[in-house]
């Protein structure tokens, strides 16, 4: 019984000790929240040691969809934001949440479909192919979770002037992240607005067994700009302020913008840099 | 149906391979979870006990209350627990937000109820008689108490036991409040849904069966110390 007893402290103080290990503190570190196509395609781990060596910032992000990100900067919990939903950015900075909003690069949307294309789609204007699309009834998958990429893809149904799907039958609406949303589409034959990041990704992802292929690209509305923010320090006074806009001028310095326009994902460039414009 | 066998075969040579990102992980994971169950089971064992040893007005509502949050989903336990230690919200001023003991918090409050009730229905399903021969031998308050808690030792393992599968396996609370940030919150259960997420299945795989690799020592761990204290 004593040995036990003996036993059960040792394990106590191991557990303790091991507990307590994790708890130092680092230098300067800075938190950012940003959307899932920054970090899935890699973008944020490659820039991330160029920050620590050129700044000497150490930088924490979580990924999440833009609506949840610009979330947490409301409520104070990280410096610094970056996403990609212009409109949703302006609504953010003008209630005062953010501060010094930058852009920094940008990409595009495309619509995906199958090889096959039930709809007739290839080639045609976003605003056509979206009209042939519900008429056909061919289905069609959306993220429907308040991302920049879904928030994009609503601003198309409108600006192609239909109602914003909802109950058809054909609208597929996931709720889930891009590269889930992809697969469900390859699955059922349908079609799909993605980034065109995640979009090489599942092609990587799928190798020779993917579903779908590009149907629509390169219409000037396909534009996916990504912006920086400072979260707004009047309101938060444990804000990392100085942090953040030293964040924001390494982002849009020449260099950067040239190390980001230099990544690549499986030998793509993914984002084009435009700070300057 | 690849991926499942790149998974086992990833997975075996994951766990030999030391990457360092994977370990940071599991040592996360470990690290939470050691916090979590400390912290449950120094609260959910005398809570447990409380409410199967005393008899008191509500004690019936208390107990349907205490089975009635077994079935809590992870997520919102994640959101509940953001409300409070989000900046704007009235535990903001410490910081804990995207941080383990701020996850810690969210596992015990997941694991707690799944002590409390383990225990209080051990401590109710024991034999009356022991009680009364406690007494007739003259046993005191605190002696009483040790003693059924020691008879009560193996439920209260298995307790222990069903609470830690909770956690382990959670991902609500460990991605609303850690944030899965990488060597940081990053546990193996957030990294099997970001690895997920970036069509990696079968490194999600690898990490599933890591996951469980570790829950078998542990186990296998306590199945020894078991049958020491049978003996």
């Amino acid at each position: 019984m004593k040995l036990r007893r003996y036993l059960g402290l040792i394990v106590l103080c191991v557990l303790v000790c091991f507990t307590a290990a994790g708890a130092a503190g680092g230098a300067e570190v800075l938190r950012m929240a940003t959307t899932t196509s920054t970090d899935n395609t890699g973008l944020l781990d490659y820039l991330a040691p160029l920050l620590l060596e050129q700044r000497g910032i150490e930088i924490q992000w979580v990924s999440v969809g833009t609506g949840k990100a610009l979330e947490y900067g409301r409520n104070g919990d990280v410096d610094v934001v970056l996403v990609h939903d212009p409109e949703a950015e302006k609504k953010f900075v003008d209630e005062g949440s953010g501060v010094n909003r930058r852009q920094v690069m940008f990409n595009d949307f495309i619509i995906a479909g199958p090889a096959s294309d039930p709809a007739k789609v290839k080639g045609l204007s976003v605003a056509e192919a979206l009209k042939k699309i519900a008429l056909s009834g061919a289905p069609f998958a959306s993220r429907a979770d308040k991302s920049g990429t879904h928030m994009a893809e609503l601003r198309l149904w409108a600006a192609a002037g239909m109602p914003e799907p909802d109950r058809e039958k054909w609208y597929i609406q996931t709720g889930q992240g891009m590269l889930d949303t992809l697969m469900i589409a390859g699955e059922r034959k349908g079609y799909v607005f993605t980034d065109r990041g995640t979009f090489i990704k599942y092609q990587d992802a799928r190798k020779d067994q993917a579903d779908l292929v590009i149907t629509v690209e390169g219409d000037a509305s396909l534009k996916n700009q990504y912006s920086v923010m400072a979260v707004n320090p009047v309101k938060w006074s444990s804000i990392r302020y100085d942090l953040a806009l030293k964040y924001i001028d390494w982002l849009v310095s020449p260099s950067t913008q040239q190390a980001i326009g230099d990544f690549e994902l499986l030998g793509k460039q993914l984002f084009f840099p435009n700070a300057g414009k | 149906m690849d991926y499942l066998a790149d998974g086992f075969f990833k997975g075996i040579s994951l766990i030999f391979s030391m990457e360092e990102e994977v370990w940071t992980a599991v040592f996360t994971t470990l690290r939470l979870s050691a916090l979590s169950m400390l912290v449950t089971l120094a609260l959910g064992v005398p809570f447990g006990f409380l409410l199967g040893y005393c008899t008191f007005p509500g004690r019936k509502l208390l107990r349907v209350t205490v089975d009635t949050l077994l079935s809590i989903p992870t997520v919102v336990v994640g959101l509940f627990v953001y409300a409070f230690i989000s900046n704007r919200g009235p535990l903001g001023q410490f910081g804990l937000l995207f941080t383990i003991p701020g996850m810690a918090i969210g596992q015990t409050i997941l694991a707690l109820p799944i002590v409390t009730a383990l225990t209080a229905s051990a401590v109710e399903s024991m034999d009356s008689r022991l009680r009364f021969t406690l007494l007739t031998l003259g046993a005191g308050g605190k002696r009483l108490i040790l003693s059924t808690l020691w008879e009560t030792r193996h439920q209260i393992l298995l307790a222990a036991v069903t609470a830690y599968g909770r956690i382990t396996a959670e991902v609500g609370v460990s991605m609303m409040i850690g944030g899965n940030i990488k060597w940081h919150t990053r546990t193996i259960t957030t990294a099997i849904t970001l690895e997920t997420g970036k069509g990696e299945f079968s490194t999600g795989i690898a990490l599933g069966l890591l996951l469980l690799a570790l829950s078998f020592i542990l186990n296998w761990s306590l199945l020894f110390l078991r049958r020491r204290s049978e003996a």
